[in-house]
């Protein structure tokens, strides 16, 4: 098995909080990998190191064979790692069309080029039908809901047709029916060959969905395996239930 | 484009190109002169400041740095007189907004208050250098610049046209940006530039393209301007008032919109101009320009055409709602 996403000895300080202590992991290709652990275990600052919205103090990420010397979230995006937000970010005053058509990643010689064209609009509308929003396309994306917002903001990731998504607790704060719907969409994706990184608290259906399972305390990487294995590992118990 | 769209620019310009063929009186004239050239600097910040969300404070000093171009090219090129420095506007305003890249590029660096901050400096380094780069702009004595041949009875038509010409060239390219990917990629960087760009929008170039449009539009209006005084000096040229009057008016008619500028700016000018004619010896001609300004802050705040927009669209909701039960009685039976 291939990786896709590697990174090695990752490391970021806050003044005297190190939130991420020499943590190492990888990503297989093809896989949907679990970052989980209790709060404030650095999931979230691993995320922002990776996708160069934070400068690691130090350690290596190799991201599709190549070692990525300089994060920044642009250029990243348009090798093929994208991300999503904690809290589901959109473009408030746009349509969920152009919300989608602004996440194609567009040469510079198209700048002039009208907004959103007709064979753009045709793939928006099949990927936000996947979704269910189909018959929202002309809303504004601020008048969806909140979890309508999280289904648009992972719809709009896959415009730029990524290797590896991030998605920071896709399920946090949407009802069950959504989160099945974003379940099964994870599987689909990965089913076509999409690979995915979470950060989830649903353990439920990090069980069911996740493969391998990362586990990060204080920062450092506590156990990485297959579910089953990292359920009973008693490190990881302690972690979470304290002892 | 729309029929409707169409229409409002036919109509602007006709209008504009009839005004002095109408109303020739030498003081309306001068009057419509000054209307567009903030028309002008309006549509110009609006191309930058209202589609990415960066409020830039220093474009002023681009105006100052246009018009001392172009009195600097006429004093050491000689490039004529009567409408030939008009064509040289062009590149004038190219070579400006060329060489404000770099400051730019800096100045993009930061965001929000601090980028407002730092481009008000600029409008204030450029003016100090237009008063201590005594062999070149001749300090506070100024800089005079030949004045053209045109008759004395249509003297300020031909600046008129001139401001006309860069108002609906300014309208134009804006009207291409807004539809434009490059109109959504800034509309992307004003909502939300960190999401942007982890979607893949390469953000500083696009400011950056947004910022030479803007710049080059800018610089144009300051060369006109410097030809129809024939004479500049740094107060002047480089006026935070001035500044600050282009983006009340874009403020007040729309911010973001194509029209808004425009519209601010033929509300505001007049009335500032009727104010000065009649309140003008006692200075309080200021305290009713601020009146004009609060009564509209206080009746609609988010600009002229924003509020009006969304004054038709409650009135067709209205008529709508109205029509409803009609419509389902007539189901019914």
């Amino acid at each position: 098995m291939t990786t896709l996403l590697e990174v090695d000895g990752l490391t970021k300080r806050f003044g005297g909080v190190t939130a991420v202590d020499a943590c190492s992991f990888s990503v297989p290709t093809g896989s949907v990998t679990a970052l989980v652990g209790p709060n404030g275990s650095g999931k979230t600052t691993a995320f922002n190191l990776i996708t160069g919205y934070s400068r690691r103090d130090d350690g290596v990420i190799r991201f599709d064979g190549n070692s990525v010397r300089a994060p920044d979230p642009t250029r990243l995006a348009r090798r093929g790692l994208t991300r999503t937000f904690q809290q589901a970010r959109v473009f408030a005053d746009l349509t969920l069309v152009e919300n989608m058509v602004a996440a194609l990643q567009q040469p510079w010689r198209s700048a002039f080029r009208s907004a959103v064209r007709p064979n753009e609009r045709a793939r928006a509308l099949e990927l936000l039908d996947e979704f269910g929003l189909a018959r929202l396309a002309g809303e504004r994306a601020g008048n969806l809901s909140y979890g309508q917002k999280k289904l648009l903001e992972f719809a709009a990731v896959l415009m730029g047709e990524p290797k590896l998504v991030l998605l920071d607790e896709p399920t946090a704060g949407v009802n069950p029916v959504l989160v099945e719907q974003i379940e099964a969409r994870i599987r689909e994706l990965n089913a076509r060959g999409l690979t995915f990184l979470l950060v989830e608290h649903n353990m439920n259906l990090v069980m069911r969905l996740c493969d391998p399972v990362v586990v990060l305390d204080h920062g450092t990487k506590l156990a990485e395996g297959r579910p089953d294995e990292v359920r009973t590992d008693a490190r990881v118990l302690d972690a979470y239930l304290g002892g | 484009m729309t029929r409707a769209g169409l229409l409002r620019a036919g109509a602007f310009i006709a209008a504009g190109i009839a005004f002095p063929l109408v109303f020739s009186a030498a003081w309306l004239v001068n009057i419509g002169v000054l209307t567009l050239m903030y028309a002008a600097l309006a549509v110009a910040w609006n191309l930058f400041s209202g589609y990415s969300g960066y409020i830039s404070l220093g474009q002023v000093a681009f105006f100052g740095l246009g018009a001392y171009s172009l009195g600097i090219t006429f004093e050491h090129f000689g490039i004529g007189s009567g409408y030939n420095p008009f064509y040289a506007l062009p590149l004038v305003g190219a070579g400006v907004a060329l060489a404000s890249l770099p400051v730019a590029w800096i100045a993009l660096r930061t965001r929000h208050m601090t980028f407002a901050i730092v481009t008000l400096t600029l409008l204030f380094v450029v003016q100090q250098l237009a008063f201590n780069l005594h062999s070149i702009t001749h300090g506070s004595s100024g800089l005079e610049v030949p004045p053209p041949t045109f008759s004395a009875d249509t003297y300020d038509q031909p600046f008129y046209y001139a401001m006309l010409g860069i108002v609906v060239l300014g309208l134009g390219v804006c009207w291409t940006v807004l539809r434009s990917k490059l109109g959504l990629m800034l509309l992307a960087i004003r909502e939300d530039e960190e999401k942007a760009r982890g979607l893949g929008v390469r953000v500083t170039g696009a400011k950056l393209i947004a910022w030479w449009l803007s710049i080059w539009l800018t610089a144009m209006v300051g060369g006109v301007w410097a030809y129809y005084l024939t004479f500049i000096y740094p107060e002047s040229s480089v006026d935070p008032l001035v500044m600050i009057g282009a983006v009340l008016m874009t403020f007040l008619g729309g911010r973001g919109t194509l029209w808004g500028p425009v519209i601010g700016a033929l509300v505001l000018v007049p009335a500032q101009q009727y104010m000065i004619i009649h309140l003008g010896g006692s200075q309080l001609y200021l305290v009713g320009y601020a009146a004009v300004f609060m009564v509209v802050l206080l009746l609609l705040p988010r600009g002229i055409l924003p509020s009006l927009r969304d004054l038709i669209v409650r009135l067709r909701e209205r008529q709508r709602t109205r029509g409803r039960p009609i419509a389902r009685q007539r189901a019914a039976t």
